[in-house]
């Protein structure tokens, strides 16, 4: 009660202000959302104040939910697994519109040019594009990668010339897709290797690589020169030894770049894998608690944050990018689901699922700031996604 | 097979069930934890609502016409081969059968 009063109060206030003449006016650059997975609400926060200002239910199933921005950074796109597309008003918390997309939904991204966000799903499996700003479905591409085979899709990432690209987990390729023309999309295919499990594009737009789950390696793309096709990095990292048990699929997203290095995820290994961003040889491995989840480089690229699958999963650990060590381990709470960084990386919030609770960190000192309660809270996205590449 | 056994296999084979031996039914509080670990780290590839994700959907449906004893397997020994890990370490054999005879009747919330 005390709660949903908490949140309620600044909802009715912001409703108020927006009802009267003389509004002051703000911008969003602070502001962010936090997915509470169990309730279907996400609780919007701002990052000045370190703290939650209103709380928004009805978005369906939120259990691995994503989020991206509108490129004014007011709207929230935000993914369920459900199938279900939302659109949230951070300025005036509240729904503007929610459209049931498909059966089984992985994610999404947004268009170079804002008006087009595509939505990646399992079943049926490909990909959909929407309007922006109405929802409306403009198009669709059916992962169909044999003549009736239909693919899970991963991995999708915006990339520069309104294209995206995605990897094809049953169909082991990479895909890229051009909506130049939003209702007539052109696509072009990549081998990429067994079971493709996630993606991403660097923060440049250049190089989109796919993490292979069945065997050991990653696939590239030169975004610049597709022509020249993919080929296979980090091959054989495992050197044929017996993998580990993984819990959780690891994520890739466009953080994982930073001081002219790539940091990955293992796969069935306690380590980050790095390699040189230019040369895309390995340079090193850094052994860390578990399976990592997310690894994410800080804004300024100094620090990399990992996270854990089960049973890790109440570890987070910072290696410095400078020595490529662990510097710091952290206990944060219990399943630690996810960790984003302000938009200049001086602090960093973590959400703990079983604890019920989001804890803010210095990235600095490695104090606590701050924390609130959320329930069962997973993904953290802020408004400064708006304006990268990938994210 | 004894003649108890072949006994209970034709009836669970007239009323539609496999057979699954009996087993010790988890304390209450390890059941809390089980339907736990189930919803939120099972679901992290099958779903929190179990209809499917990275691995396919464990409603009563999806697994009406399997013998219960392969899904306890798959459960305990992962399948090698695919992102289903084993959960021996975690999960005792009857913890498993436990979890199958639910995900087969419906799960509990
Ligand atoms: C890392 C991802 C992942 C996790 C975590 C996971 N599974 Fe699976 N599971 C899969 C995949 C993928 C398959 C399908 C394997 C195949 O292709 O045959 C599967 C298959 C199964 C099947 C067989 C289904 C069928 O129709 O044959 C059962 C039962 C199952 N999982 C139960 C569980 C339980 C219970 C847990 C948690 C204790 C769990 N899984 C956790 C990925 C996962």
């Amino acid at each position: 009660m005390r709660r949903s009063l908490q949140f309620l109060l600044p909802g009715l206030l912001v409703l108020l202000l927006g009802a009267c003449a003389g509004t002051p006016v703000r911008g969003t650059g602070d502001l962010g959302l936090v997915i509470e997975r169990a309730s279907g609400h996400v609780t919007l926060v701002n990052t000045s104040s370190r703290s939650a200002y209103a709380r928004v239910g009805g978005l369906g199933d939120l259990s691995h939910a994503s989020v991206v921005y509108s490129r004014d950074a007011r709207y929230a796109f935000v993914f369920g697994r459900d199938g279900g597309l939302t659109k949230v008003d951070l300025l005036e918390a509240r729904i503007v519109t929610r459209v049931m997309q498909s059966g089984n939904a992985i994610g999404g991204a947004i268009s170079q040019d804002g008006r087009i966000v595509v939505a990646q799903n399992y079943t049926p499996g490909g990909i959909k594009a929407f309007d922006a700003d109405t929802l409306e479905l403009l198009s669709e591409v059916p992962a169909e990668y044999a003549p009736g085979q239909f693919s899970k899709v991963v991995g999708l990432a915006d990339v520069p010339g309104n294209r995206f690209a995605y990897a094809l987990f049953d169909g082991g390729e990479i895909w890229v897709s051009d909506f130049s023309d939003p209702k007539r999309p052109v696509t072009k295919r990549y081998p990429a290797g067994l079971q493709p499990y996630d993606g991403l594009v660097t923060p440049d737009g250049r190089h989109y690589l796919a993490g292979l789950f069945g065997e050991d390696g990653i696939a590239l793309l030169d975004l610049w020169q597709p022509e020249k096709g993919s080929r296979k990095i980090l091959e054989n990292y495992g050197r044929g030894e017996e993998k580990l048990p993984v819990f959780k699929m690891p994520h890739l997203r466009g953080w994982s770049v930073a001081a002219g290095r790539a940091w990955l995820p293992a796969i069935g290994r306690h380590e980050v894998l790095v390699a040189d961003a230019t040369t895309w040889k390995e340079t090193g491995r850094v052994a860390v608690k578990g399976q990592p989840v997310f690894v994410m480089a800080s804004p300024d690229g100094r620090q990399i944050w990992v996270n854990f699958a089960f049973p890790d999963n109440g570890w987070v650990q910072v290696i410095d990018t400078l020595t490529a060590k662990v510097v710091q381990t952290l206990q944060p709470g219990k399943a630690v689901l996810h960790m984003e960084f302000t938009p200049r990386g001086e602090a960093v919030w973590v959400s703990a699922r079983d604890d019920n609770r989001v804890v803010i960190y210095d990235t600095r000192t490695f104090q606590t700031l701050g924390s609130f309660a959320a329930e069962a809270p997973s993904g953290i996205f802020f408004s400064s996604r708006a304006a990268r590449i990938g994210l | 097979m004894s003649n108890s056994t072949a006994i209970v296999s034709v009836l669970t084979a007239l009323l539609g069930f496999p057979a699954l031996p009996a087993a010790a039914e988890p304390s209450p509080a390890r059941q809390k934890e089980l339907i736990h670990l189930v919803r939120q780290d099972c679901g992290s590839c099958h779903g929190m609502t179990l209809q499917g994700g990275l691995g396919p959907a464990l409603l009563p449906a999806n697994l009406a016409d399997k013998p219960a004893e392969s899904l306890v397997a798959t459960i305990v020994h992962g399948r090698p081969g695919t992102p289903m890990p084993p959960w021996h370490r975690f999960l005792a054999e009857d913890e498993a059968q436990w979890i199958v005879a639910k995900l087969m009747a419906g799960f509990p919330k």
